[in-house]
């Protein structure tokens, strides 16, 4: 388990860069607990 | 049969009063912030028409000044001037907010729109001096009417302003009292798009050659929705721009995927053609005036001009084989599906080395990649980075990764199988298809061969699947082996005479018998 253990995690993933889906999978991964996950576009 | 990219229009729209009145960053700001410094210095960094002419971007996309020419200028461009300076391109124009505002009028078929007449007076010669706008369009130009009518309706009817040099010019109505899908924010939003779309389309079959009447299906892209309280996207901008612009034989419909409806309607509009449903499609969609100024806040922040001031509109036409048109082909399409994940890996696997991979092509046997063409000097400074190149990385590293190309060659193959970005952040607009002109251009010159369009599109904004989206779809040169007009080929010439003589050598043997 890694620092993100145990740990309440705010996701906000880029379109175009990682989106939160697949940052939320490795956060959880880690031990995290995603409180909030969201993809947004800024183009 | 196979369907070809006949011609493409591109063009550009300056609506500097529409972003400070309708982006919905400024929208938003005046809600929750009303006093903030960003509204009361944003008009300090509104640019002139002229700025606008002088930006490279929007040079290279009216087809001024090439990608490559744009990739060797060093960026930023926003503190450079453009030696090219025309409004009007190989591809389209630019047009000032005077002359669309009268377009807007004459796309309005409902006397929604109403102009100040002193305005109408002050510039319909521009806009009748325009060389796309044929009698029929200006016919639809009222007179006008007075300027203390269009202040009460905005004052008391709920009338959307029409601004210019930030004096009220005109206004849209509202199209039914309480219906929200007709009001008039939206009639004006989906007004803009079609007037847009419109001109779109007369620059597109301009530039193709073709007789409007040899239009048979036309298929919007773009992401606004019409319809009233019982069918919120009932649509159709596609024939309603059609009417406008005169394309009589057409018929038409929405096409919609966020920012991957282009790459969905052309593969559609290709599919079509191939299947001898329609002779001759075309693909269009016009601006989002919601997004104007969209990134102003990191704009005006680091002392930028506004530079997202620029609606944008495309049409490309789509036709049957000719024999030396670039062809679309069907065979290799890219798809992101339902399940094909979001990682960024599996994205561009999707749409770009698992159809290659399955036409038994390497990553290499693609001469141009045109990804999600949004100009830098745009997204860089808010904070977005720079896409195209974004896109080209991992391409590349797919293409290490099947071992297409060797990892000492990554940042080489971005040079020479990428593009930089110079579209407008117009949603849709800079989704791959803003390169299909210039693509079309350099595979006639013999320059290049083959190109990949990829469209991508952030479903989940919609709030209906967390999924993300994307098409690819691959343009190439003609063989030139279309069938003949007549219908009969080489081979049965050849077959045809062969048989001419031997009939001809059977008569002189006769004869001689």
């Amino acid at each position: 388990m890694g620092i993100l253990a145990g740990k309440k995690v705010v996701v906000i993933g880029d379109r175009d860069g990682i989106p939160g889906q697949a940052i939320e999978l490795c956060a959880k991964s880690a031990g995290a607990e995603v409180v909030f996950s969201s993809t947004e576009c800024f183009v | 049969m196979k369907s070809i990219i006949k011609g493409a229009g591109y063009i550009l729209v300056h609506t500097p009063d529409m972003v400070i009145h309708n982006g919905t960053t400024q929208t938003t700001e005046r809600v929750v912030n009303p006093e903030s410094e960003y509204l009361k210095e944003l008009p300090e960094h509104i640019r002139s028409f002229e700025d606008t002419l002088s930006y490279y971007p929007n040079q290279v996309y009216i087809g001024n000044v090439t990608p490559d020419a744009l990739a060797a200028v060093p960026q930023p461009w926003h503190d450079k001037k453009c030696p090219e300076t025309s409004r009007f391109g190989q591809f389209g124009q630019i047009m000032p907010q005077e002359e669309f505002l009268l377009l807007m009028q004459a796309c309005d078929v409902f006397d929604l729109v109403k102009l100040d007449a002193a305005f109408v007076a002050a510039h319909k010669a521009a806009l009748a001096a325009n060389p796309i706008m044929d009698e029929t369009i200006l016919a639809r130009i009222g007179e006008g009417i007075e300027a203390a009518e269009v202040a009460r309706l905005v004052a008391q009817e709920h009338s959307e302003g029409l601004y210019h040099n930030g004096a009220l010019v005109g206004c849209v109505n509202r199209a039914h009292d309480i219906d929200v899908n007709l009001s008039a924010h939206v009639m004006h939003e989906n007004l803009v798009s079609k007037a847009s779309s419109v001109l779109a389309l007369l620059s597109a079959v301009k530039n193709a050659g073709i007789e409007k009447d040899a239009v048979e299906y036309v298929i919007d892209c773009s992401e606004e929705a019409c319809g009233d309280m019982n069918q919120r996207g009932g649509g159709n901008f596609a024939k309603s721009a059609a009417e406008i612009a005169g394309l009589n034989g057409a018929t038409g419909s929405d096409t919609r995927g966020f920012c991957a409806g282009p790459a969905h309607a052309m593969v559609e509009a290709a599919a079509l053609v191939a299947s001898g449903a329609y002779k001759t499609v075309v693909v269009t969609a016009g601006g989002c005036t919601a997004k104007l100024g969209m990134n102003g806040k990191d704009h005006v922040k680091k002392g930028l001009p506004i530079l997202e001031d620029m609606l944008g509109g495309f049409a490309v036409v789509v036709s049957e084989d000719d024999g030396v048109n670039p062809v679309i082909d069907l065979s290799i399409l890219g798809r992101h599906t339902v399940g094909t994940g979001s990682a960024p890996q599996a994205v561009i696997g999707s749409l770009v080395t698992d159809p290659l991979a399955r036409a038994g092509l390497k990553v290499t046997d693609v001469d141009k990649f045109s990804p999600e063409m949004q100009n830098p000097d745009i997204t860089k400074p808010a904070g977005a980075g720079d896409v195209p190149l974004a896109n080209y990385k991992m391409i590349a590293a797919l293409a290490v990764k099947r071992g297409d190309i060797e990892k000492k060659d990554l940042a080489k193959f971005t040079e020479e199988h990428g593009l930089t970005g110079w579209a407008p952040t117009q949603g849709h607009i800079p989704s791959g298809v803003p390169y299909i002109g210039f693509a079309r251009n350099d595979i006639l010159a013999g320059s290049i061969k083959r190109v990949m369009i990829i469209g991508k599109g952030s479903l989940f904004l919609g709030r209906m699947t967390n999924l993300f989206d994307g098409v690819s779809f691959v343009i190439e040169a003609n063989s030139g082996t279309a069938p003949a007009e007549a219908g009969v080929s080489e081979e049965e010439v050849k077959k045809l005479i062969a048989k001419a003589m031997r009939e001809f050598a059977a008569t002189l043997m006769g004869q001689a018998e």
